[in-house]
């Protein structure tokens, strides 16, 4: 059908909506990109009052730290070319090879595979085939604005970051396992019932939704410092002390977590026409096998749009992790604000920013990936009821 | 499916939501009425220093926590009543302000200070969040779909972006001589300082705010726009109904449904503020309710928590959440027992 909306539209209005969109488009991306830039300057440059100077970094390329047009053209290019393979490539590469009904795990490995991939082809394999090209291109092969990555590998090898890179993994990746079983189990359940219990299930969930989390983190506190003494008539000498333990945050996450799970899984199953488990009832299967064999094969978009959004609240997390870790030991968006909060001198600042892209990358490329599946995971809870 | 296959299905999440949640909030409800406290002893101690003509000996009575035989400090839990709330509300402190008609003395006081400033904060951002992500999706719907895309993907990175570093980030743009402020300082021609009055940080927070979460309600209303019904926006056009008469009449009641969820969603999360404080380090000029809370749980100097206090604040938070959201869940209620008769 034609869109009537369009051929109407008034070229003025249609402008206007160009404009706002390149406006918008800005004040969206601007803070990001902003700190993008200044964690690969040096702190002369990174806090310029001149945002020229920022850019293109002259304290920095005195340095001989620098980035020349070629290497800008070519770096470009790949990062384009990436995220023109993520949207359509992937995709069918993740469905033609991966086996019948393991499609989410096809996803999950097919998506690991190319991002680790692209970081060695990227911060590997280019940086130095593009000195070498440098060295013959000439006036080309000249930097032209600076760069540095001094503050990344200050972050990461000197600051321990790794120790707090891999509690972030632990405790998000226990969130998205524990959080997509017992959830989708219910969603399933939610989806098929109509009797007065599932609403009010559903009703407390949203209860629970609203919630806010310092409420939980109260709740559990005393618990966690306490545990080993409360839980010694249970497991006796070998009762752990729970604060300070990356695991056991993930239950507190999960908790917040769950009914916002339920919620979503139980909207995509509902878009499941219901005559398909019947059909595989009629032929001799068990509720659970239906679920099992029939239903969660075609339910993998769904899971894997709820599973981005559990690991987005995992992975974001500061209320829950800085009080329930150590100060030593927590997950990366923690140490970032205590990395932040001590700061003394204006290099210390700019190492916080790197540590800071550093956290936001990945989710960058997370974006990249599953953009569709993101979008599809916000208007579920909305459109479909 | 029948009941028993049912309650298969949905027990491990509800076991879990009992035990994880449930159980939590009734230890808050029980802590609010509790104080845990060191036990403490009064001693005299004898301090005695040489000096040339002997010994000088003081004699001091003093007050120290009890070391059991562990190391650790003996503390002993007492039911209190509702000393926990009043220590949060401060209610004498209160009617002093009011005796004395100062607004200023009201909002020196922790809780009302905080309660002051989340719901001015969610509901000064409610309507903002709501009409940028409206204008955000009409524009969007207005554009070719070629660049759609890539328009969403923008939009899609302030939403997604951990919410500490989003705040950190717009925090960078205007700290100290950030470009931001620079370019205000040269556009107003003075000196601006961002963070140190209230005002100006509340204003880069709600800022924060609606860049954070207008991208997710313009998502949600864009996917709205997608099925209005086409005939009907024919039938009013053919009806001689003007633009606004065309999206006030039949494009806007049919998003109506959206903007009850992306109300109740924004009112959910803007009333836990909380990453704001953090990233933008506002503590000392501006706090919300679940910064006071976080501020009871955290251990000051002597390793001591005030665990009952921040359970009577976290019971206070619940109770507001509560009532704010009234007013929305009953229209989705009456809606919902409509649509069912």
């Amino acid at each position: 059908m034609k869109d009537i909306n369009l051929i109407r539209q008034p070229i003025g209005l249609r402008l206007s909506s160009y404009f706002f969109l390149i406006f918008w488009c800005i004040v969206a991306a601007f803070p990001i990109f902003w700190i993008t830039v200044i964690s690969v300057k040096l702190p002369i440059d990174a806090f310029n009052s001149n945002p020229l100077n920022v850019i293109f970094g002259p304290a920095t390329l005195t340095q001989g730290k620098g980035l020349s047009f070629i290497d800008i053209t070519v770096g470009l290019a790949i990062i384009l070319f990436t995220a023109k393979l993520t949207t359509g490539w992937l995709g069918r590469m993740v469905n033609k090879y991966s086996p019948n009904g393991y499609l989410g795990f096809g996803w999950i490995i097919g998506s690991m595979a190319f991002g680790i991939s692209f970081i060695v082809v990227f911060f590997a394999i280019m940086p130095s085939m593009l000195s070498v090209l440098n060295d013959y291109a000439g006036e080309l092969g000249n930097n032209i604005i600076g760069f540095s990555t001094q503050h990344y590998s200050t972050v990461w090898f000197e600051r321990d970051f790794i120790n707090n890179f891999k509690n972030s993994l632990l405790v998000t990746t226990g969130v998205v396992t524990i959080s997509l079983t017992f959830g989708t189990l219910a969603g399933y359940g939610l989806s098929r019932s109509g009797s007065n219990l599932a609403f009010w299930i559903l009703i407390i969930a949203l209860i629970f939704r609203a919630l806010p989390h310092s409420v939980l983190v109260t709740g559990y506190l005393p618990f966690f410092i306490n545990s080993a003494e409360i839980l010694r008539p249970i497991f006796g000498d070998a009762a752990p002390t729970l604060y300070g333990m990356p695991w056991a945050t993930v239950a507190v996450l999960v908790a917040i977590n769950q009914p916002f799970t339920i919620w979503m899984l139980r909207s995509f199953f509902q878009s499941i026409p219901s005559e398909l488990d019947e059909a595989a009832r009629v032929d001799g299967c068990s509720h659970f096998q239906a679920f099992r064999r029939v239903i969660m094969p075609i339910m993998w978009p769904g899971v894997i749009t709820t599973g981005l959004f559990s690991f987005l609240l995992a992975y974001n997390d500061f209320l829950v992790t800085s009080m329930l870790l150590e100060a030593q030991n927590t997950t990366m968006v923690p140490a970032i604000v205590s990395m932040f909060n001590m700061e003394t001198t204006t290099t210390d600042q700019v190492v916080a920013v790197a540590a800071a892209v550093s956290i936001i990358a990945p989710l960058f490329f997370l974006v990249m990936f599953f953009q569709r599946q993101i979008v599809s995971g916000l208007t579920a809870g909305a459109v479909k009821g | 499916m029948n009941q028993k296959t049912f309650l298969a299905f949905i027990g491990p999440s509800v076991v879990m939501m009992v035990l994880f949640i449930a159980l939590p909030l009734a230890t808050v409800l029980k802590q609010s009425f509790y104080v845990t406290q060191p036990v403490y002893q009064t001693l005299e101690v004898e301090t005695c220093t040489p000096t040339f003509t002997g010994q000088l000996c003081v004699k001091e009575i003093k007050t120290i926590p009890t070391i059991g035989d562990n190391g650790k400090m003996i503390t002993q839990t007492s039911f209190v009543g509702f000393v926990n709330y009043q220590n949060v509300l401060e209610l004498p402190r209160v009617i002093k302000a009011f005796a004395n008609n100062s607004w200023r003395q009201f909002m020196v006081i922790d809780f009302w200070k905080a309660l002051r400033f989340t719901l001015s904060f969610t509901l000064v951002t409610l309507p903002l969040v709501l009409s940028f992500g409206l204008i955000i999706a009409l524009c969007i719907n207005n554009v070719a779909k070629s660049i759609r895309g890539p328009v969403i993907f923008v939009s899609l990175l302030p939403m997604i972006i951990t919410p500490v570093i989003g705040a950190l980030s717009i925090r960078w743009l205007f700290i100290g001589d950030g470009i931001l402020t620079s370019f205000l300082e040269w556009w107003l021609v003075r000196d601006i300082s961002m963070f140190a009055q209230a005002w100006t940080i509340e204003l880069m927070m709600m800022f924060y705010r609606v860049w954070h979460v207008a991208p997710f309600a313009a998502i949600v209303f864009y996917a709205g726009l997608q099925t209005v019904n086409q005939d009907t926006v024919e039938s009013a056009i053919i009806d001689g109904a003007s633009r606004w008469q065309k999206f006030r009449y039949v494009i806007l009641p049919h998003l109506m449904p959206l903007i009850v969820f992306v109300t109740l969603i924004h009112l959910m999360d803007a009333y836990r503020v909380f990453e704001e404080v953090i990233g933008f380090s506002s503590q000392a000029h501006v706090i919300s309710l679940q910064w006071l809370t976080y501020d009871f749980l955290t251990s000051d100097l002597m390793g001591n928590r005030s665990i009952g206090r921040a359970s009577a604040s976290s019971m206070l938070t619940m109770i507001g959440i509560t009532l704010l959201l009234i007013p929305v869940l009953r229209g989705v209620w009456i809606d919902y027992k409509g649509k069912r008769l």
